[in-house]
């Protein structure tokens, strides 16, 4: 059976395929689910929130009517909350530590964070209001959730903020790189919008290092916040790479988010490779583009997948299909360099690496073909050492290596998000992003305190 | 920012929002941590004589797995000495002197006790006293409480010898334990109240133990009626708010409590006359922290309206409450089922043809799939299906223009008196 016909995949409308999945609460879904909410005191609730929102005093608020404050609890904490409402392992973090889960079932303070922002949405509300201004002026690169956030608190604190952002527009990965069925770009477009209502001046299609350099950043504004993220896909170093066919699962969403949805998969064959949240990604997307059969290839077990199970689930609810062990070692074209086929070989768990995880090693004479027409590499991503040298920063592999307070080797330089983010087993989230953000923002912020006070 | 002070006979606040009498304002520690929270005032537990407390007070009545619909206590007054109270009061309000400090006031009924308490009070710098004529239990037995408030004539007499030695004004705590509210509050009125509040707590029995045929709650096996709050008695207070609003012959501003809970409950007591409201069970149900959203939501509301201050939308709904004889007879609305709403629960269809007037019919369409209507000429508008309906928007109570002009039932009564032929019937 073909993945369009356990998922009522149209394969004349796509479009239709990206639309949102889950579905929004109705109003009286979300006060009936508000008025379970125990309104717990020092609730654990926000313990697990990587930004801490009161949870309990939004969800009150859905119980008594004031959406618009509901609204400005979640997003005072959390700069990209309705972005966080639909994109955070929830599983994993507040609702993980309801204190319902030990007597009847957790609240799902995902959907009710979703149902107060995108009343806020459907509203046009403003939320915030720039602070008085304190003369000071701040640079941003990268305007993705960790820059978005830091611009936000520091506008509200006084600063003078620009942004600088490679792409046409704001909002990173969450505007471009997480499927729209997930996230629509809309609702990252309003995020941005309600940090550019604060004055915040964000120059689009700006490079720093090409359009820009980073010491005119450095000799222009009195401090500067690196939130450049990750980069691409990097390669698998294999042969076939090149050929007509073979994509990088982050452009590969990202086109699907940007330009009109291509055909040109229905009824094909694709394999993924990797077993991150990327890897399922571009494995749903692909079904939703109408692809015949997805496997995803990963060399190792589901064990050591760092994909949430969530989205382990929601993957095989696709009909995605894994093969556990199997790493690719050429790619086959055929006479026009289309991909033909993938050769593979099947791995076995050695001895544990310096990561703790059993490291795969291959079985000898185990290869064999799987014929496809698309591969899609979701092996992680690399990392911007180019720019990181261009303000030369001290880093580890392309990891800006930052203190406590989020200052770089360059005492003008804070650092925040995927940009500082080292390698693990556990996958970067917007939501961490949001914090350190909102972190640097303070970091910059008590040291010019301190230099007030001692001036 | 809508402006959200208040003023209640004099009594200036920073907000509505008060703490009633009540365990939440038993001493300096708690109402400090109010005013910490954001509570505009609080009117502290009643003084008087200590007494003694009984172990086991409280007990709530759940509805339908909801906790705390009601709540019923054998709770007494303060029980604790008056100089201890007097002297938490006095560094309560040298801390926050921008908060209000109401003290609540019961002593037998003799006038120089009551000009005592009065002069003790006001020396620690309370900006007003509140007479509770309402505790329904213990108090009343000696004397006290709902007992002299359920008399006029004592609520009347003792109001005045509070007037006469009062320096702050004077708010009298009314009982709902009696026929008609309006009565006691004239008393207070003519006895030269300021201001009234209402409401105190209704006399209850939170319930029955199944087994031990105990009463909830029971002391060592005892029980006691006790008084009831909370959501439940909202009704109850906002009638009788509105009752006295509404009377030409008590002209006192109105703290309004009972079942306040949120914001929106805070907005319907002052559309219906009342100056700034009080909050008790909810405070004991979540804490001090739901003042923010009461503070919040009030403001959001006002400024989605696009009104300046709270104070103009104090008593706005009063003009629309009256007497039953003065509701038009000839007014018509029918329920109307949306069938692309609706689930099919039938629940309308029950409740209609059980017990009320027998007009939703259960149909089918040619494809066989069931839907309901009502038979419009049939249904008396009464609301029931719409209220039992589990769906929004499923049934909408539509008016249908009549066919005659408006007539109320003492325009009726009139014309009829008027005429000739008592018998003409003129809606026909
Ligand atoms: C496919 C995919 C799915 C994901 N799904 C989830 C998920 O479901 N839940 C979750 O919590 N997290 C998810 N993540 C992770 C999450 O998106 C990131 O952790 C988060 O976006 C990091 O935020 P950031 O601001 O640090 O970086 P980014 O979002 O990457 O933003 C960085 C920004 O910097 C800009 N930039 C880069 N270089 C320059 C330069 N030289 N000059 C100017 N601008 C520059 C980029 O254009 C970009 O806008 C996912 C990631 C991917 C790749
Ligand atoms: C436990 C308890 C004790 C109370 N004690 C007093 C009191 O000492 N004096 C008083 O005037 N009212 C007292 N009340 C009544 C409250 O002040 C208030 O009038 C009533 O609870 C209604 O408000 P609510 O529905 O917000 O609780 C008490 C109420 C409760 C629940
Ligand atoms: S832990 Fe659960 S029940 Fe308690 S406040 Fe948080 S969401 Fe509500
Ligand atoms: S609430 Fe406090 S005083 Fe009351 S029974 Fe529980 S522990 Fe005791
Ligand atoms: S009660 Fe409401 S949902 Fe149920 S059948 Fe009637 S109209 Fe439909």
């Amino acid at each position: 059976m073909g993945n369009s016909e356990k998922l009522h995949i149209s394969l004349t409308e796509l479009p239709k395929n990206f639309q949102e999945v889950h579905p929004a609460l109705s109003d009286r879904e979300a006060v009936e689910e508000a008025n379970r909410c125990l309104y717990c005191y020092d609730a654990p609730c926000i313990q697990a929130c990587p930004t801490g929102i009161d949870i309990p005093t939004f969800i009150k608020k859905i119980a008594s009517g004031n959406i618009k404050g509901s609204a400005k609890t979640i997003m005072t904490a959390n700069p990209v909350g309705a972005s966080c409402a639909r994109v955070c392992p929830t599983e994993e973090l507040c609702e993980g530590a309801c204190v319902l889960n030990h007597s009847t079932k957790p609240i799902m303070i995902g959907d009710l964070q979703r149902y107060a922002t995108d009343w806020a949405i459907k509203n046009d509300q403003v939320l915030f209001q720039k602070g008085q201004s304190n003369g000071k002026s701040v640079a941003i690169v990268g305007g993705g959730p960790a820059g978005l956030s830091a611009a936000r608190e520091l506008s509200l604190l006084g600063y003078d903020v620009t942004i600088f952002e490679a792409s046409p527009t704001a909002g990173g990965l969450n505007t471009y790189g997480i499927v729209s069925f997930r996230l629509p770009q809309k609702i990252s477009y309003w995020e941005v919008d309600q940090v550019k209502s604060l004055d915040v001046k964000i120059r689009t299609n700006t490079a720093v290092g090409k359009d820009v350099s980073a010491d005119e950043l450095l000799n222009s504004f009195d401090h500067v916040v690196l939130a450049a993220g990750m980069g691409r896909v990097p390669d698998l170093g294999i042969d076939g790479e090149d050929l007509d066919g073979v994509y990088d699962a982050i452009e590969f969403v990202k086109d699907t988010k940007t330009k009109p949805l291509s055909n040109r998969l229905v009824g094909k064959n694709v394999v993924v490779i990797g077993a991150g949240n990327t890897a399922i990604d571009g494995a749903t997307c692909s079904v939703r583009l109408g692809a015949g059969n997805v496997k995803i290839l990963y060399r190792r077990t589901q064990e050591e997948m760092s994909a949430y199970d969530f989205e382990y689930e929601f993957a095989k609810q696709d009909g995605v299909e894994f093969r556990w062990l199997t790493q690719p070692i050429k790619i086959h074209g055929d006479e026009n360099g289309r991909v033909k086929a993938i050769e593979c070989i099947k791995m076995e768990l050695g001895e544990p690496g310096a990561d703790g995880r059993r490291r795969p090693v291959p079985v000898e004479g185990s290869n064999f073909i799987l014929p496809v027409d698309a591969v899609i590499k979701a092996i992680g991503q690399t990392r911007h050492q180019s720019l990181i040298d261009l303000f030369r920063l001290e880093h580890i592999d392309g990891v800006v290596q930052i203190s406590e307070d989020y200052r770089t080797s360059n005492p003008k330089v804070f650092a925040c998000g995927d940009i500082t983010f080292g390698k693990g087993k556990s996958e970067a989230m917007v939501v961490t992003a949001a914090q350190q953000g909102k972190k640097a923002a303070y970091a910059i912020h008590s040291h010019y305190m301190e230099e007030t006070v001692t001036a | 920012m809508a402006d959200l002070r208040t003023n209640l006979a004099g009594i200036e606040s920073p907000n509505p929002f008060w703490l009633a009498s009540a365990p939440p304002t038993n001493s300096g520690y708690q109402v400090q941590r109010a005013f910490e929270a954001g509570w505009g005032g609080a009117v502290w537990k009643t003084l008087g004589d200590p007494i003694l407390n009984v172990s086991s007070r409280f007990a709530a009545v759940s509805f339908n797995g909801q906790r705390v619909a009601g709540f019923n206590n054998i709770e007494l007054i303060t029980d604790r000495p008056l100089e201890v109270n007097l002297q938490e009061i006095y560094e309560t309000k040298k801390r926050f002197p921008n908060h209000t400090v109401v003290a609540s006031l019961m002593v037998e009924p003799q006038q120089e006790k009551w000009h005592e308490i009065v002069k003790r009070v006001e020396e620690v710098g309370v900006d007003g006293l509140e007479l509770n004529f309402g505790c329904p239990h213990g108090m009343a037995e000696r004397g006290m409480g709902s007992a002299s408030g359920q008399v006029p004539e004592l609520v009347e007499k003792q109001t005045y010898w509070v007037k006469e030695a009062a320096q702050t004004p004077v708010i009298v705590k009314l009982t709902p334990n009696i026929t008609d509210i309006t009565a006691t509050a004239e008393a207070a009125a003519r006895g030269g109240a300021d201001a009234i509040s209402m409401i105190n707590t209704i006399n209850s029995l939170a319930g029955v133990d199944l087994d031990s045929w105990n009463t909830i709650p029971h002391v060592g096996g005892k029980g006691a009626h006790g008084g009831y709050c909370g959501p439940a008695v909202k009704p109850i207070a906002l009638n009788m708010v509105g009752e006295c609003a509404r009377s030409p012959r008590i002209n006192v501003p109105i703290s309004g409590m009972g079942g306040v809970s949120n914001w929106q409950n805070a907005v319907e007591f002052m559309l219906m006359g009342a100056s700034n409201v009080q909050v008790c069970t909810a405070a004991m149900h979540h804490g001090f922290r739901i003042v923010e959203d009461m503070i919040d939501g009030l403001n959001n509301y006002l400024d989605e309206k696009g009104i300046a201050s709270v104070q103009d939308i104090i008593g706005k709904s009063v003009p629309k409450y009256s007497d039953w004889g003065n509701l038009d007879l000839n007014y018509k609305i029918v329920a109307r089922i949306n069938n692309d709403v609706c689930i099919n629960c039938n629940k309308c269809h029950i409740a209609c043809e059980d017990t009320s007037h027998q007009c939703i019919d259960m149909l089918k369409d040619d494809q066989g799939n069931s839907y309901l209507e009502v038979r419009e000429e049939d249904c008396v508008g009464c609301n029931l299906c719409s209220i039992v309906c589990p769906v929004d928007g499923a049934i909408d109570m539509v008016e249908v223009e009549s066919e005659h002009p408006p007539m109320t039932w003492n325009d009726r009564q009139a014309a009829i008196g008027s005429l000739q032929n008592p018998s003409a019937d003129p809606i026909k």
